[in-house]
C-alpha cells in the first residue's frame, strides 16, 4: 500500500488549533507539533498520524517596549521578532540560537520552537535562558483543552509557574498558541577580550576568574586549537573569549579591569564591537562544527568541570564559561558517561540517523515526569517519543 | 477566610499522632503542648490565626521523609514552614494538620566559588547567604525586604522578589538546584550546579509552588560578583504621572536600574516622620533610582537619569555622594511598612502587578476606593516592574474594619487584573488571594494547575487550602473533561 505519510494541518487561529487537537484527541491520533521544522532532527517523533504546523500562527499581538513585554503567536519567526525589538533598541536577551545550518535544516526558526527547546545563546550566563524570559502563555493541552498560565507583566507569582514547565518540554505537554516574553534593552556597545594558546583546563580557569570579577561578563567561550583553526577566527592556536556589553564608558572601564585580572593568562587582545558581534554569532550557532559530519552532542555540566569533557574527547567547543560543551563523537555511551561523571547531561543534537536524543532520567524523576506528562497529555498524543532516551 | 473543614476524627487522634511523630523525630523535635503551639498560629499575614494539631521540627532529610511518609499513610495534612514571614498566609496552619518547621535546617553546606554557587539548607536566612560569601566578593541577588529573617526555603517556595529583581530577577532566576521530599516521602534532586538539567524544568515548576508540591530540604543558589559601586538618586515629583513617565523614559533610554522604587505622598510622609531620610514631604511622588556597576557606569547613568527626571518636572533631585548617603536614601523605603505601622493600628499590604502605563489610572482608582471604603491607603511601588504595594490602613479593634480592608484589597487586586496585570507579584497567593484566582484564571486553567498538584501529591495532603479556591479530588480531575471555562464539579464545596 502506498504510504502517504502523516497529514499536515496548518491552523490560522488558536480556535483552529483547539479544534485540530480536540479532534485528534477524540480519535486518539498522534500529533507531531512543528514550527519552522528546523529542530525536527533532534530526537524523533514516533509514528505521528498528523503534523500540526504552527507556522501560520505568526502574528505579533502586542509589543510594549516601555513595559519590556512582547506577546506573539508561536509561529512568529525569530528573525522578524529580533528585527522588531531591535527597532526599539531592545533584544531577546537570551540570545536565541537558530541552529538551522548546524542541523542542516531548511526553514526559519520560530519563537515557539526556540521556547519548546529552551535554547539560549552565549548570554545565558548573564541574562538567563529562554525559560527565564517566558512570562506567560496560552496553549492547547493533550486533553484538547485550551488553557493559559502566567501573565503579561514582568513580575508575577500567581499560581504554578507553568511557563517553566513549557519551556524545554519540546511540545510534549501542550501546543502553544500565544506567548508573552520579557524583552530588554540592547547594549549600546560590546568588546571581547581574547586569550590565546590556553589548554582547556587553564581556559576554564581564566573564564572562572573573569566571571568572578564584578565586570558582568556576558559571554565566555573557549575554542581549542583544532576548533579555532576553522571558522570563525582561523587562529592557529586555542582562543578564549570574554564578552563585555553595555554603555560606552562602562564597557571601557570594565575592559580595563578585566584585562588586568586576566594578566596571569598571557597576552590579552581585543575585538571591537563589529568583530565581537560576528564572533559571538558564530559561537551561538556552533559554526565550528557546521562542516563536520559526526554526531554532535550538547553537553551541559557545572562550568568548572567542563574541561574534563574536552580533555577526554579532544575537539570540542566551550560556551557558558565551560558549562556548555559541544562534542562531536560517534561514541554515545562515552559522551553520556563523561557528562554524568562531570555532574551534567548530554543531548544528541545532530545525528546520522533518526534516533532518540535525550539523557535518561533517574527512576524517581522518570516516574514523576510520566505523571506530569499524563496530567497534560494522558494519551501520549503530543510529539510521542520526542523526549525518549 | 474559610479553610477546609477540619477532620474531627484526626483532631481526636492528636495524642497518638504526637506519639508517632516523636518516634520519627526524637528529642525536642515535636511540639504538642497548646501553649507552645501559639507562636506557630500564624505567619506574616497575622490577621489569620489557627492553632495546628502539632509542630514537627526535623533535623535531617531522612526525618522529613519519614514524617511525610507517615502523615501520608495516616491521612494527616502537613503545612511546611520556614521563618513564617509569608505575607499571603502560605504557612497558615490547619487545626487538623501538622506544621513541618524547617528552622533546624540552618547550615550552609558548601560554597563552590568555581561554579559560582552555594549549597545551603532551607532554614538559612536569605541575608546569611550573602554574608557568608561577602569576603569572597560575591552575593545572592534576590533581596526580599524581610531578608534578615526570611529563609531561603521559603524564598524558593514563594519565588520571592525584592527591590533588586528588576535587574537581577526573582528567586527562580537565581537557583541552580533543589532537593525536595514529596508527600510520599520520596527524596528528589532537581537541577544541579549546571545551567540546565535533563528533562522537564521541575526546578522551575517547584519554585513558587507555595509548599504544595514538596518540602524543600536543600537549595543550590547562584552567586553573583558584588557590583563595584552603587549609587542612588532621590527624585521628588509634583505628580504621580510625572514620576511614572520618568520611569518609562529611564527604561526607554536602555537603562535597567538595580532598583527603581516609588512612594506616594502618604507613604513619603510616614517614612520621613519615622526615619528622617530627608525625603521631600511636599512631593506627590518620590522615586529612588539605584544604579550599580563600575564607577564610570554609575556616574554616566546617574547623569542620564537626572536629566530625564528634570525634563519630566522633578523639583527635588539628590544623587548620593557616598555609601552612607545611599543607605540613608533607602532607609525610608526599607522602613516604609513599620513607618505606616506607626500611623495606623494595623495595615494590610497588597501585592498586585500592573502594566506600568496604567499607574496613574490605578492610583486614581485606589484613592477613590479609599474614600468609598473610608480607609486610608499609602502606596509603595516597585515601579520598575509594575509591582504595587498599597498599604491599607485599618484598626482591627474596630468591628468590621478588617473585613472592609479585605474587601478594599480584593477590589484593588481585581483592578490590577482588569488593567492587564496579575494578583500577586511576589508575595504569593496563599490563603489571602486564593478566592480571587478566578479573576485571573478560568476553571480549565485552574484544572491544569491542579493536575500538576495531583502529579506530586495525589492525596492533597500537602498545604491544602492554599492557592486553589476549590479542592478538586484528583480522580475527578483526571476523569472529567472541562471545556471552555464551564464550571466542573458545581457540587464541590468552595471554602
Amino acid at each position: 500500500m502506498l504510504d502517504l505519510g502523516p497529514r499536515t494541518v496548518q491552523p490560522t487561529s488558536p480556535d483552529e488549533v483547539l479544534d485540530a487537537v480536540a479532534e485528534a484527541v477524540a480519535a486518539k491520533r498522534r500529533i507531531e507539533v512543528v514550527g519552522g521544522g528546523t529542530k525536527r532532527g533532534i530526537g524523533r517523533v514516533e509514528r505521528p498520524d498528523l503534523v500540526l504546523s504552527l507556522e501560520a500562527l505568526d502574528a505579533v499581538l502586542d509589543y510594549a517596549p516601555e513595559e519590556l513585554v512582547l506577546t506573539a503567536r508561536p509561529g512568529a519567526k525569530l528573525k522578524d521578532l529580533e528585527k522588531l525589538v531591535a527597532s526599539e533598541g531592545q533584544m531577546l536577551a537570551f540570545e536565541p540560537p537558530r541552529l538551522a545550518k548546524l542541523l542542516g535544516a531548511k526553514g526559519e526558526p520560530t519563537l515557539g520552537g526556540v521556547l519548546a527547546a529552551n535554547l539560549s545563546g552565549p548570554r545565558r550566563i548573564r541574562a538567563g535562558a529562554a525559560r527565564d524570559h517566558l512570562l506567560g502563555f496560552a496553549a492547547v493541552s493533550g486533553r484538547g483543552e485550551a488553557f493559559k498560565a502566567g501573565g503579561k507583566v514582568v513580575k508575577n507569582v500567581t499560581g504554578y509557574d507553568l511557563s517553566k514547565l513549557m519551556a524545554g518540554s519540546w511540545g510534549t505537554l501542550a501546543v502553544m498558541t500565544e506567548v508573552t516574553l520579557k524583552v530588554l534593552p540592547k547594549p549600546k556597545t560590546e568588546t571581547t577580550l581574547l586569550l590565546f594558546g590556553l589548554q582547556d583546563r587553564r581556559a576554564v580557569e581564566a573564564m572562572t576568574v573573569a566571571m568572578a570579577a564584578p565586570v558582568e561578563v556576558s559571554g565566555a567561550a573557549h575554542l581549542p586549537a583544532a576548533v579555532a583553526a576553522g571558522a570563525p577566527l582561523k587562529a592557529e592556536m586555542a582562543v578564549t573569549a570574554l564578552r563585555l556589553e553595555g554603555f560606552d564608558a562602562s564597557v571601557k572601564a570594565r575592559v580595563d579591569s578585566l584585562a588586568a585580572a586576566l594578566k596571569p593568562f598571557g597576552r590579552v587582545d581585543r575585538l571591537d564591537a563589529a568583530l565581537s558581534r560576528g564572533f559571538w554569532a558564530q559561537v551561538r550557532e556552533v559554526e565550528a562544527f557546521h562542516k563536520d559530519s559526526r554526531p554532535l552532542w550538547r553537553v551541559s555540566v557545572p562550568p568548572a568541570t567542563g574541561w574534563r569533557i574536552g580533555e577526554a574527547v579532544g575537539e570540542v567547543l566551550y560556551d557558558w564559561g565551560g558549562g556548555l560543551v559541544w562534542v562531536p563523537s560517534h561514541d554515545a555511551a562515552a559522551v553520556h558517561s563523561l557528562a554524568r561523571a562531570a555532574g551534567g547531561h548530554a543531548t544528541l543534537y545532530r545525528s546520522e540517523a533518526t534516533c532518540t536524543a535525550f539523557e535518561p532520567l533517574e527512576d524517581r524523576l522518570a516516574t514523576l515526569t510520566a505523571r506530569i506528562k499524563a496530567a497534560f497529555d494522558p494519551d501520549g498524543l503530543l510529539n510521542p517519543g520526542r523526549l525518549d532516551s | 477566610m474559610k479553610m477546609p473543614v477540619p477532620d474531627a476524627a484526626l483532631i481526636a487522634r492528636k495524642a497518638e499522632i504526637v506519639r508517632a511523630l516523636k518516634k520519627l523525630v526524637p528529642g525536642e523535635g515535636v511540639i504538642g503542648d497548646p501553649g507552645a503551639l501559639i507562636p506557630y498560629e500564624s505567619d506574616g499575614l497575622s490577621a489569620y490565626r489557627q492553632t495546628p494539631l502539632a509542630v514537627v521540627l526535623p533535623e535531617t532529610t531522612g526525618q522529613v521523609a519519614a514524617v511525610l511518609a507517615w502523615c501520608q499513610a495516616n491521612g494527616v495534612k502537613v503545612v511546611p514552614r520556614g521563618a513564617g514571614t509569608s505575607l499571603s498566609g502560605g504557612a497558615l496552619p490547619l487545626t487538623d494538620g501538622v506544621v513541618l518547621g524547617m528552622a533546624k535546617f540552618n547550615r550552609i553546606l558548601e560554597v563552590d566559588l568555581a561554579n559560582r554557587c552555594a549549597v545551603v539548607q532551607p532554614g538559612v536566612t536569605n541575608l546569611a547567604i550573602s554574608e557568608a560569601v561577602r569576603a569572597d566578593g560575591f552575593y545572592y541577588a534576590p533581596d526580599p525586604s524581610s531578608q534578615i529573617a526570611c529563609t531561603i526555603g521559603g524564598n524558593v517556595a514563594e519565588n520571592s522578589g525584592g527591590v533588586h529583581c528588576l535587574k537581577y530577577g526573582l528567586t527562580t532566576n537565581n537557583l541552580l538546584g533543589v532537593e525536595i521530599v514529596t508527600m510520599a516521602g520520596e527524596v528528589l534532586r532537581l537541577g544541579g550546579r549546571g545551567y540546565d538539567a535533563a528533562g522537564y524544568d521541575l526546578l522551575g515548576l517547584v519554585t513558587g509552588s507555595e509548599g504544595l508540591l514538596g518540602v524543600i530540604t536543600q537549595v543550590t543558589v547562584r552567586l553573583l560578583p558584588t557590583p563595584q559601586t552603587a549609587r542612588a538618586l532621590l527624585l521628588g515629583f509634583p505628580s504621580v504621572e510625572a514620576a511614572g513617565a520618568t520611569v518609562g523614559d529611564i527604561i526607554a533610554a536602555g537603562i535597567i536600574p538595580a532598583g527603581l522604587e516609588m512612594m506616594d505622598r502618604p507613604a513619603i510622609a510616614a517614612a520621613e516622620a519615622f526615619v528622617h531620610a530627608g525625603y521631600p514631604t511636599d512631593a506627590e511622588a518620590l522615586l529612588i533610582v539605584e544604579l550599580d556597576g563600575p564607577e564610570a557606569e554609575c556616574a554616566e547613568l546617574a547623569g542620564h537619569v537626572r536629566a530625564i527626571a528634570k525634563a519630566r518636572g522633578a523639583d527635588f533631585i539628590r544623587v548620593s555622594r557616598d555609601e552612607a548617603e545611599r543607605l540613608t536614601f533607602w532607609a525610608g523605603r526599607k522602613a516604609a511598612f513599620p513607618a505606616v505601622g506607626r500611623i495606623s493600628p494595623d495595615y494590610y499590604c497588597m501585592d498586585g502587578t500592573i502594566p506600568r502605563r496604567q499607574l496613574p489610572h490605578v492610583l486614581t482608582r485606589i484613592h477613590e476606593m479609599s474614600r468609598d471604603y473610608g480607609l486610608g491607603v499609602a502606596n509603595v511601588f516597585h515601579a520598575g516592574d509594575g509591582n504595587l504595594h498599597p498599604l491599607i490602613l485599618y484598626d482591627a479593634d474596630k468591628p468590621g474594619e478588617l473585613e472592609r480592608a479585605e474587601a478594599f484589597g480584593a477590589d484593588i487586586l481585581r483592578l490590577c487584573v482588569a488593567v492587564g496585570g496579575v494578583l500577586t507579584g511576589e508575595h504569593g497567593v496563599g490563603v489571602e488571594k486564593r478566592d480571587l484566582m478566578g479573576e485571573m484564571f478560568d476553571e480549565t486553567d485552574l484544572a491544569c494547575q491542579q493536575r500538576v498538584k495531583c502529579a506530586f501529591d495525589p492525596g492533597l495532603l500537602l498545604n491544602p487550602g492554599k492557592m486553589f479556591p476549590v479542592l478538586h479530588r484528583c480522580a475527578e480531575l483526571g476523569r472529567v473533561h472541562v471545556h471552555r471555562g464551564k464550571i466542573a464539579f458545581p457540587e464541590l464545596p468552595r471554602f
